[in-house]
């Protein structure tokens, strides 16, 4: 059957079991993916049915994660890597960005890294400190690096197939308190472009863009926004690098008012360059500044304090009042 | 790597990989060979050991009968701790279950000067230090990342990113040696952790800089699913050698092994020798962490031959073959450990969610103007719902 009603997470494991069963050169690697399946069971039973040859536990070192996909990626392979959570990526961040990033254009082009780094990202599950961050824009800011958040099934599945057929490094940010939201996921569809948004709910008054985790918040203020009279259209960026300022610019220019929202601090993060970039290209057609709804600059807070951190349902819908107030 | 090992498994190899194929053959020495300090047997029997007995020399009835009830209490903490997680009142819980001598011994080894950087599972050092358990829990419920002041008892708080803890004792050591202060610095970390570059990097650092640490490793032979084979080639304690500096493996389930060997690394420490590792071998009984599920990667089978070497029966054995306790003794403690188990109940479920503008305390020492600016508007928002429900009425 083509149409399949799956979590998330396991949309994504479908997706890695169709990339190892098609490609040889397909690798896992991580801490914890083989036997376990990974903390969140999202590479659960790959090793048994592909050998620890293709789904590799590895030592307890991002850095020599990171490092050793590299140069399996010189030698061939399209190694897919696991970081265990968000705030844990960072012993990497050095081989990420002094390496991978820049490994094609150092070579003039004659060098592929088809490397993926899958992470699990953003809070809402209530966990300890590092596991809840949401890290996207210290990897936006570096050139080479491709990033992109499924907040769908759907999107897991195929853009995780659409991750590892790129021949560029792709760090692929999963929304991690949406592993076990359930969509339908049709693995005989044809996808649309990796790095293009999508309008996931059609509306004329004020423009919501989100990706990854928020975008369900944002469809939930959406409906509550209509119930009050208020058309609100949402976009589901799907890539912040490089980012669909088209789709954005055509919705705004139709709705004239657009707010921005994120887990991560809003302070230098992705709202701020699309509120710039939008600025630039819509100055005319705005109504309202553009707004942007996120974190605060402040470390990411003990679990009872996330819901007041993290930008809930009554903040986006704050947001759209005053945008709409303008 | 293993991509190659598996591949070799499976299909004839290419002439040029026969002879890698080969060269890994050779014999290594496995990991889990153990080759270990023990003063008490898991039959609860003393071993001489010369090297080590003038360690514990010192070491009364009493002070036998104070290191089995800090083993007691501390097991009690934690089994507490796992149920009220299990009841919903702590968000996460990583036991110690099975490595109260570990703890125990090198945290009694301790003296009030020196300096303790822990990882995250490090409740019985805790104990030895004085941190009040209770104080321990808040950030598995939620209200904090870390409810203590590490100074008041030379504890540093506990840290999750693995590995970072030891270059933070490598300069901690560093600025004692510089001081010329009489005292050492102990960095715990796991069996996991030791393939962090960072832990390598404080090798190196506490080496060149003879640096008074002591480098303790509980090896408790998982890092969540991963055995030690998926870490290490060479015992543990061997790597200390190539650093500069020399490693001791000692049995963790042995209390009074584990306190003469820390005792010796501290001595030496302080005695402007340099760091030196200490690999303390044990197990750890329970889950990884109250959100993992061991039976996806280990036999019961492993379990129950570990928990053969129980380290607060083996103190039990011992101190009842010399006659060091009796049933008073016993009971006391039982009841002991009930009123902790309570006091412990009691203030988690007592523990108060924290103001929601404490998320802006902190940020900076010296105040920030984006801080002030996000807080104040952040109090607004929030008291416009108090002023919409006020004019609602
Ligand atoms: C840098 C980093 N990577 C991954 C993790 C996730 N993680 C937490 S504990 C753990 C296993 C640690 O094993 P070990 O060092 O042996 O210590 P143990 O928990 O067994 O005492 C892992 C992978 C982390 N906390 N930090």
């Amino acid at each position: 059957m083509a149409v399949q009603k799956l979590p998330l997470a396991k949309a994504i494991n479908e997706s890695l079991r169709v990339a190892l069963d098609t490609d040889p050169k397909v690798l896992i690697m991580g801490e914890d993916v083989g036997k376990l399946g990974g903390v969140f069971r999202v590479t659960d039973g790959l090793q048994k049915d592909f050998g620890e040859g293709r789904v590799i536990d590895t030592p307890l070192a991002e850095s020599g994660i990171v490092g050793t996909a590299i140069g399996l990626a010189l030698r061939g392979y399209r190694p897919v890597v696991e970081i265990q959570f968000d705030g844990f990526v960072f012993p990497a961040y050095d081989q990420i960005v002094t390496q991978l990033a820049k490994m094609h254009a150092r070579a003039l082009g004659k060098i592929k890294m088809p490397v993926v780094i899958r992470i699990p990202y953003g809070g809402g599950i209530g966990a300890v400190e590092h596991h809840s961050e949401s890290p996207e824009a210290l990897f936006a800011h570096v050139a080479g690096l491709k990033i992109v958040s499924p907040s769908t099934s759907a999107d897991g599945y195929w853009m995780m197939q659409q991750a590892i057929q790129s021949d560029d490094p792709v760090i692929f940010f999963e929304p991690k308190r949406r592993y076990w939201d359930k969509g339908e996921v049709d693995t005989e569809a044809i996808p649309g472009p990796l790095h293009k948004a999508r309008v996931t709910r059609a509306g004329t008054d004020l423009t919501l863009a989100a990706y990854g985790p928020m975008v369900k918040v944002c469809l939930e203020a959406a409906t509550a926004a209509a119930e009050e009279g208020k058309s609100v259209e949402v976009l589901d960026l799907r890539s912040m690098s490089p980012i669909d300022f088209d789709t954005i610019q055509t919705s705004v220019e139709k709705t004239r008012r657009l707010v921005v929202v994120h887990e991560a601090p809003v302070f230098y993060g992705s709202g701020a360059e699309i509120a710039a970039r939008i600025t630039e290209r819509s100055f005319y057609h705005l109504e309202a500044p553009v707004l942007r709804v996120g974190g605060f600059h402040a470390p990411y807070p003990p679990a009872r304090l996330e819901e007041e951190y993290l930008p809930g349902l009554d903040r986006v819908l704050d947001a759209v009042d005053r945008s709409l107030a303008y | 790597m293993t991509v190659e090992s598996t591949a070799a498994a499976r299909k004839p190899r290419r002439s040029s990989g026969t002879k890698r194929a080969g060269a890994r053959t050779t014999p290594q020495p496995k990991a889990s060979e153990p080759q270990l300090v023990q003063l008490l047997t898991p039959e609860g029997e003393r071993v001489k050991n010369d090297e080590y007995d003038g360690y514990v020399a010192d070491i009364t009835p009493e002070s036998l009968r104070g290191l089995y009830r800090d083993m007691v209490l501390t097991r009690r903490f934690d089994a507490e701790a796992t149920s009220l997680q299990r009841q919903g009142e702590l968000g996460l819980w990583a036991s110690l279950l099975g490595q109260e001598a570990a703890q125990i011994g090198s945290g009694r080894a301790l003296r009030d000067e020196d300096y303790v950087f822990p990882t995250y599972r490090e409740h019985g050092v805790a104990w030895c230090r004085g941190v009040d358990p209770t104080n321990l829990l808040g950030m598995f419920r939620g209200v904090n990342h870390g409810g203590w002041d590490p100074k008041a008892n030379n504890f540093h708080l506990y840290t999750i990113v693995i590995g970072s803890q030891t270059l933070h004792a490598a300069g901690y050591a560093m600025g004692v040696a510089k001081d010329g202060a009489d005292s050492a610095v102990i960095a715990y970390f796991g069996d996991g952790a030791s393939s962090q570059g960072d832990v390598a990097e404080s090798f190196t650092f506490s080496a060149v800089y003879n640096a008074p640490v002591v480098f303790f490793c509980q090896n408790n032979q998982w890092a969540i699913s991963e055995p030690t084979e998926k870490q290490m080639r060479v015992p543990l304690y061997q790597r200390a050698q190539g650093f500069g500096f020399p490693g001791v493996r000692v049995d963790g389930n042995d209390v009074l092994a584990c306190l003469a060997v820390t005792r010796a690394a501290l001595e030496r420490a302080r005695g402007g020798e340099g760091p030196m590792l200490v690999e303390a071998f044990t197990y750890r009984m329970g889950a990884h962490t109250t959100s993992d599920d061991p039976t996806k990667y280990r036999a019961d089978e492993e379990r129950e031959a570990w928990e053969a070497k129980d380290p607060i029966l083996r103190l039990r054995a011992y101190l009842e073959r010399e006659s060091a306790a009796d049933e008073a003794f016993f009971a006391a403690l039982e009841k002991e450990s009930e009123a902790l188990g309570r006091r412990v109940r009691e203030t988690v479920r007592a523990m108060p969610d924290p103001d929601h503008l404490a998320i802006f305390e902190h940020v900076y020492a010296d105040g920030h103007a984006l801080v002030d600016e996000e807080r104040a508007q952040f109090a607004a928002y929030e008291a416009s719902f108090d002023s919409a429900a006020e004019e609602g009425k």
